[in-house]
């Protein structure tokens, strides 16, 4: 008797101590509490309490998340340095989780990440039954196709009597066949559980096209023998929207994520560019001014730092630079914008006004 | 019927002398037509395999990804200023393993034997001929020596002393928390991260609260209320009064120091695989033995419990065990409350494991012919000390093939923790290959990492074999 009441005191005492935080713990975080956005029970205040952004990114998809010389890179992550940064001044209170395609949505339910950018396509099903809210396309795919320059196909027709490499059981499967039967064309397609396989076997020449995200065609393109023998069509046969994510229900963090990718575009239309935004505080433009936080109350209405589209700017860059960074100009891809152009310049890319 | 003749077997004319590797190659490879068209086949066909894998490896293959990231492969992104920290607890199991050793081989005349030097050496002339260790060489080879050095000591101490002996295991298990405090780091007297709080609060905290707790419920009583109460009431008062003196009393007196906290979630590469592979190892081991017994026991509840353990385990993969300590149980618990990533992993290894160890023990403990504990038995032994002096020692010795192959097959399941996003070894050779740079040159980095699984396991294997020929008492 006596044994079992202390083995309940114990366990008692136990659960009464496993609530209480350290006294002396991490209180870097700068609590900038919103005069009237509601954060009490965001997920913001959270970020903002722990100090740190947790984001959830792939981890293994060239160009979007990846490691290299001991640090996350690419596009997506890119974009949770810039939330940090806006929240922290700090790009680098980020801590990464790797995260597949399946669990990714659960991850984010269960609060184990603050925001998902994880080469995610925005379609009504997550939207609205898997329960999360689509910040901004940070990059516009679609499914291409990959084939020798030498073989003269230059459209879809062209594949008459011939065949296309596709990895089995995906939407890009059915999408190749829609579009072909569409058009009237009789083609083989080859099917492979591995997308490795499969451009081994293009490569091998067992294919004449191959068929999947263009941004992945033109990562892959770059590791076959000779990659300028290799052309993109100029055929996109399904839309792939992808950019950040959060979950439903959280007003003030969505607006967060969703402002601070919007806030890469409009320092892109502004001109601001990671070298120069600092100094656009002293700009005559009232919008420019608005927008870095030198004028009116942007950011701190939202429960940010006024300045929030500076210090992302300033840190990451605009989006011209992160996409040239990591996928364009000034990375191994080449990566035309196409759709990811400014809309100024005939792309998709725009901002709601600053104001 | 048998007979037995006590003649030696008749010959027939003696044979010709079979010595020499001509001789012993005509003998086992070309001993008929068929056998020799057999051996040329099979060794074009191996030639050639091994031909095209050299050509690749030292020619085609481009080993920069693996040069480059070496750190990266070693310790995933543990920042690379505290790289000494990892050495250290590499020193540190080093040493105790050297003093194990040592401790072990007391009675052996010499401790570095002809084949122990080459071994020894042809490790060092390793670290230094290879390109990826050089950068590295003084400080594996000053473990090696630390290691050397630590066997020598042992060897002195256990001569000296042998009962030290039985300090060897608690020694591992301080040095355990030694390790995952120079790991984790954070301040040391503090919760926060996982180290201090096994270390600090876990022991001394807690310890110190239940001390006083009963202390405390021992010498007063307080009349009119019913014993029982009273003695929970003060038990309770003394457990939190001292816990939170012990937490606070550091703070107060600035004693937040130690080294620099590194958290859990830049653990990884073959820092993070060891650690969750020894620490499920280490885990298992005790929970497989109580369920095998469990479950061969008496007590109703007890054996109801452990089948519905063992077969509800056994039941379900680990891929999903894994996926539901890394997504479902922050479903459950608010952040804050809920483990570490890293715990988590290694309480759904041990899990599974325990599961798998149990029957294999179990296997062990009907292979112990029932005259053994009826044996004890008649010697006077009850029942716990027939179990643990005659029985299990004898199970676990005819069983440890099977359980050293759990442990394998444990130190490999490490991998699957790359799918639920623990950047372990294979996580972070994913992570690696996708970067731009090394485009293309995922061939590298598996072959590195499988070559790297592949010493584990076999030392592990080589280790098991050992063990099983030193406790072979059958043929002495």
């Amino acid at each position: 008797m006596k044994k079992w009441c202390f083995a309940i005191a114990a366990s008692v005492s136990l659960l009464s101590l496993a609530g209480c935080g350290a006294p002396g713990g991490d209180t870097t975080a700068s609590s900038n509490k919103g005069s009237d956005a509601g954060i009490g029970n965001s997920r913001l205040q959270t970020v903002l309490d722990r100090g740190s952004l947790i984001c959830g990114v792939d981890g293994g998809i060239p160009g979007f998340s990846f490691v290299e010389n001991g640090e996350y890179s690419g596009l997506d992550v890119d974009t949770c340095k810039a939330v940090a940064a806006a929240l922290f001044d700090d790009p680098t209170k980020v801590e990464y989780r790797d995260l597949d395609s399946t669990e990714r949505f659960e991850a984010l339910k269960g609060g184990e990440v603050d925001m998902l950018a994880r080469n995610t396509t925005w379609t009504i099903s997550r939207d609205t039954s898997v329960g999360m809210e689509f910040a901004p396309v940070t990059f516009y795919d679609g499914q291409g196709m990959l084939v020798r320059e030498a073989s003269g196909i230059t459209e879809l027709k062209d594949f008459e009597g011939k065949s296309v490499c596709v990895e089995t059981g995906t939407t890009t499967e059915l999408n190749l066949t829609d579009q072909m039967r569409q058009l009237g064309v009789n083609f083989t397609p080859q099917t492979f559980q591995d997308a490795d396989a499969a451009y081994a076997a293009y490569e091998a020449g067992s294919c004449e096209g191959m068929t999947s995200d263009k941004s992945q065609l033109v990562a892959r393109r770059s590791t076959l023998t000779n990659p300028d023998e290799h052309v993109l069509l100029e055929v996109t046969m399904s839309k792939e929207p992808l950019g950040p994510l959060t979950i439903n229900n959280d007003s003030a963090w969505f607006d967060t994520v969703k402002w601070v990718t919007y806030a890469l575009f409009q320092a892109e239309e502004f001109g601001l560019t990671s070298a120069n935004v600092e100094a656009a505080v002293n700009s005559e433009d009232p919008n420019i001014k608005r927008f870095v936080g030198a004028e009116g109350t942007l950011g701190s209405d939202m429960g940010l730092p006024n300045d929030f589209a500076l210090r992302a700017v300033k840190h990451v860059g605009n989006y011209g630079e992160i996409y040239e960074r990591n996928l364009g100009e000034g990375s191994v891809f080449k990566l035309p914008r196409g759709l990811n152009a400014q809309w100024s310049e005939g792309g998709l890319i725009y901002s709601p006004p600053f104001r | 019927m048998t007979t037995v003749s006590s003649r030696p077997i008749e010959r027939g004319a003696p044979r010709v002398q079979s010595i020499g590797p001509v001789a012993w190659s005509r003998k086992h490879l070309f001993n008929s037509w068929f056998n020799s068209i057999l051996t040329i086949v099979l060794g074009l066909t191996l030639g050639a395999a091994l031909f095209n894998l050299l050509s690749w490896a030292f020619i085609q293959a481009n080993w920069s990804v693996v040069a480059d990231n070496f750190g990266n492969f070693m310790s995933g992104l543990y920042p690379p200023e505290s790289y000494w920290r990892i050495w250290s607890v590499l020193g540190i199991i080093m040493g105790l393993s050297g003093l194990t050793w040592g401790l072990l081989a007391r009675n052996q005349p010499q401790l570095f034997s002809r084949n122990v030097l080459i071994g020894l050496g042809a490790i060092a002339l390793f670290f230094i001929l290879w390109p990826l260790t050089r950068p590295h060489t003084p400080y594996l080879i000053g473990v090696l020596v630390l290691l050397a050095v630590a066997a020598a000591a042992g060897q002195a101490i256990g001569r000296k002393a042998p009962g030290s002996t039985k300090w060897i295991l608690a020694a591992w298990l301080v040095s355990y928390f030694v390790d995952l405090y120079l790991l984790g780091g954070g301040p040391f007297f503090g919760r926060g991260t996982l180290s201090p709080s096994l270390f600090y609060s876990i022991i001394v905290m807690l310890g110190g609260g239940i001390v006083a707790g009963w202390q405390l419920s021992q010498r007063i009583s307080i009349p009119q209320i019913p014993t029982w109460i009273s003695k929970i009431v003060l038990f309770l008062v003394g457990f939190i009064v001292v816990y939170q003196v012990l937490w606070r009393l550091p703070y107060a007196l600035g004693l937040d120091v130690g080294l620099k906290n590194v958290s859990t979630n830049s653990w990884g590469g073959l820092t993070l695989t060891l650690l969750l592979a020894i620490s499920g190892i280490a885990l298992c081991f005790p929970a497989g033995v109580l369920l095998a017994l469990g479950r061969r026991s008496k007590l109703p509840i007890v054996q109801a419990f452990s089948v519905a353990y063992i077969e509800l385990i056994r039941g379900v993969p680990l891929i999903s065990i894994l996926f539901m300590g890394q997504v479902l149980i922050p479903l459950f618990l608010p952040e804050g409350v809920r483990p570490d990533r890293v715990v988590r992993a290694i309480i759904g290894l041990t899990i599974f494991s325990a599961a798998y160890l149990a029957e294999n023990v179990r296997a062990g403990l009907q292979a112990v012919p029932l005259g053994q504990s009826e044996a004890a038995q008649s010697l006077g032994l009850n029942k716990p000390l027939t179990t643990a002096l005659i029985v299990l020692p004898q199970a676990l010795k005819t069983a440890i093939p099977a359980i050293v192959g759990q442990f394998i097959s444990l130190f490999q399941d490490t991998t699957l923790l790359g799918i639920v996003g623990l950047v372990e070894l294979l996580g972070i050779s994913q992570n690696l290959l996708a970067s731009p740079t090394y485009l293309g040159d995922y061939k590298e980095g598996y072959v590195f990492i499988a070559a790297i699984y592949w010493v584990f396991c076999y030392a592990m294997s080589y280790g098991s074999r050992r063990i099983e020929s030193a406790l072979n008492t059958d043929l002495r």
